[in-house]
């Protein structure tokens, strides 16, 4: 336990309970700090791969772009529409910030590092998930809305759909790692990059990440949002604060996806040298950078988040029944054979990911 | 102490919920009720030690059977007024019956028969009890006949389901093949005509 001071003064039960919130707050902050500015990342690397310049005016290179947002639509006015259902209105972004907030939770950041070492936390986080779908459903309705209720429709059947093939791909993970535990699953991908799960369970991976991308809502699975179709969506109907709390789940989602996907399949904070640099080489100053750590983690995770901006920037947009035709006719037949096939490398036991 | 002001808050929560449920005239908060319910539900089964159980029930009823559920009622166009009319009508009856139900349940599952004397509280398990491990130790040994038993008749739904919905409409269905879209040729399509830019004198009158 970390020495906090004044944290004796306080009676035993609330000093977990402080300890609890802190933790907390240690890693709320810099998520929400990481989705500021990966809104200012995707700006300027789509305007890079558009040729053109992107934000570039608030601050060096435009690097106050983000807070300069924030504010402005922290005092933009509130609209409630008229014939809205007021209270589910306002719910609606708050729940799709709680499921979006809570599922990181059980995510390790290191050996240990974490909030919740739960024993079924790939279970936990699958269901936190399955949570944000309400928000976007409740928006569509609560705003009295046509666009809305389309917009919420549209995404509603699309991530039921594709939890479906999530949900087989983590199933593989579960299979090779022999654990529910988000610790244990790297753990198990211990010894350089050979033995990370993505070789392994490279069609599972490959569906999880497409299905991350339609879960979030992203391109080129924003049916949801499809502005030259239907305005924007579930939330045409927000303004101010609360667009951007629905802005803000959206953020954090592409985050947990990429965090989930560097942690199941490219071994979280392991690093690939693992193994293949001796020990001498990892005492210098070099060492600690190819040693596992928290950084290798970080790198991993900002992969992935270039990958949601690549898509974005490169991929027009799916049509509605060829999302759903991909989902349920060739993601859920891919992950069901392999998962078989995982089932019979397991038996026969194949190095170096099942001996 | 702690865990017991959890489970009354929980349990408070769920009975709300749940004669909300019943009770609000609009269908989609009486969905939006169950949801509730289902996840106070999870809750007081997490009280238990019961965690696979648990994250399912918010995995399958909250995440994917409520979603299909407000998915339906949202396109349904419910007359509520229709839906109450004859209300004072059929009060007394419906006290009846609940009052029998209630009677009925508090026979079957009241202290008599399941109190602390008869069936003991389940035991603490530590830290490193995992209920998944447990579930799936005893699903495959001890109960793997009624559980293949089970999801055959799941399969058999499956099945069943799809020849429904293909059912009669089966000749005449209006799909769409991808194949054959992908595989279109401009040639079978567009026909380029080479007309006269002018048309001869003859023509104009």
């Amino acid at each position: 336990m970390p020495e906090i001071p004044l944290l004796d003064l306080l009676p035993s039960g609330l000093q977990t309970l402080t300890l609890i919130l802190l933790k907390i707050i240690a890693i709320v902050t810099p998520l929400l700090l990481c989705v500021a500015y990966l809104t200012y990342a995707e700006r300027r690397v789509i305007g890079f791969m558009q040729v053109r310049m992107g934000p570039n005016r608030v601050g060096p290179i435009g690097l106050l772009q983000p807070i300069a947002d924030a504010v402005k639509l922290a005092f933009k006015e509130l609209i409630i529409p008229a014939g809205a259902n007021r209270f589910l209105f306002i719910l609606a972004p708050i729940i799709s910030l709680s499921a979006a907030l809570s599922a990181w939770a059980v995510v390790p950041f290191g050996p240990d590092r974490v909030l919740a070492d739960i024993n079924a936390g790939l279970l936990y986080i699958l269901a936190m998930t399955s949570m944000g779908i309400y928000g976007v459903i409740i928006a569509g309705w609560a705003s009295n809305s046509k666009y809305a209720l389309l917009g919420a429709m549209r995404s509603a059947a699309q991530m039921v759909s594709y939890e479906i093939a999530m949900g087989f791909a983590l199933v593989g993970v579960l299979m090779a790692a022999g654990s529910l535990n988000l610790g244990e699953i790297v753990n198990a991908q211990a010894g350089g990059f050979g033995h990370w799960f993505v070789w392994p369970l490279l069609p599972l991976f490959v569906v999880y990440f497409i299905s991350g991308v339609a879960e979030t809502n992203r391109a080129p699975f924003d049916v949801s949002e499809g502005e030259s179709e239907i305005v924007a969506g579930f939330h045409v109907e927000y303004s101010g604060m609360s667009f951007s709390v629905f802005f803000m789940a959206e953020y954090a989602n592409m985050i947990l996806i990429s965090v989930l996907s560097s942690t199941m399949f490219l071994g979280g904070w392991l690093s690939p040298f693992e193994g293949l640099v001796s020990a001498e080489t990892l005492a210098s100053p070099l060492g600690s950078l190819l040693d596992s750590g928290f950084h290798w983690f970080v790198f991993k995770v900002a992969l992935f988040l270039f990958f949601y901006l690549w898509f974005r920037a490169t991929f027009p947009r799916y049509r509605y029944d060829q999302i759903m035709r991909l989902g349920w006719k060739v993601f859920i037949p891919v992950t069901l054979v392999w998962i078989f096939v995982i089932g019979v490398a397991i038996a026969a036991g194949i190095g170096p990911w099942f001996d | 102490m702690v865990e017991q002001l959890v489970f009354y808050a929980l349990s408070g929560i769920l009975v709300f919920a749940g004669s909300m449920v019943v009770t609000v005239r609009n269908p989609i908060h009486a969905a939006l009720f169950l949801v509730l319910s289902f996840f106070t539900t999870a809750g007081i089964w997490l009280l238990l030690d019961a965690e696979f159980l648990a994250m399912t029930l918010v995995l399958v009823y909250v995440g994917a059977v409520m979603v299909l559920f407000l998915f339906v009622i949202m396109m349904l166009d419910v007359n509520l007024v229709v839906l109450r009319e004859g209300f004072s009508r059929y009060l007394p009856v419906g006290i009846l019956i609940a009052v029998l139900l209630g009677l009925e349940l508090s026979m079957v599952v009241g202290a008599s028969q399941f109190g602390l004397d008869i069936v003991p509280a389940p035991a603490h398990h530590g830290a490193g009890y995992s209920n998944i491990e447990e579930l799936g130790s005893v699903l495959y040994t001890v109960y793997v006949y009624p559980f293949e038993i089970a999801s055959v008749l799941l399969l058999v739904a499956i099945v069943a389901a799809i020849a429904l919905s293909l059912g009669e409409h089966r000749k005449n269905r209006k799909g769409q093949r991808p194949e054959e879209q992908v595989a279109v040729n401009r040639k079978d399509r567009v026909r380029l005509v080479q007309m006269a830019a002018e048309r001869p004198d003859s023509d104009t009158p």
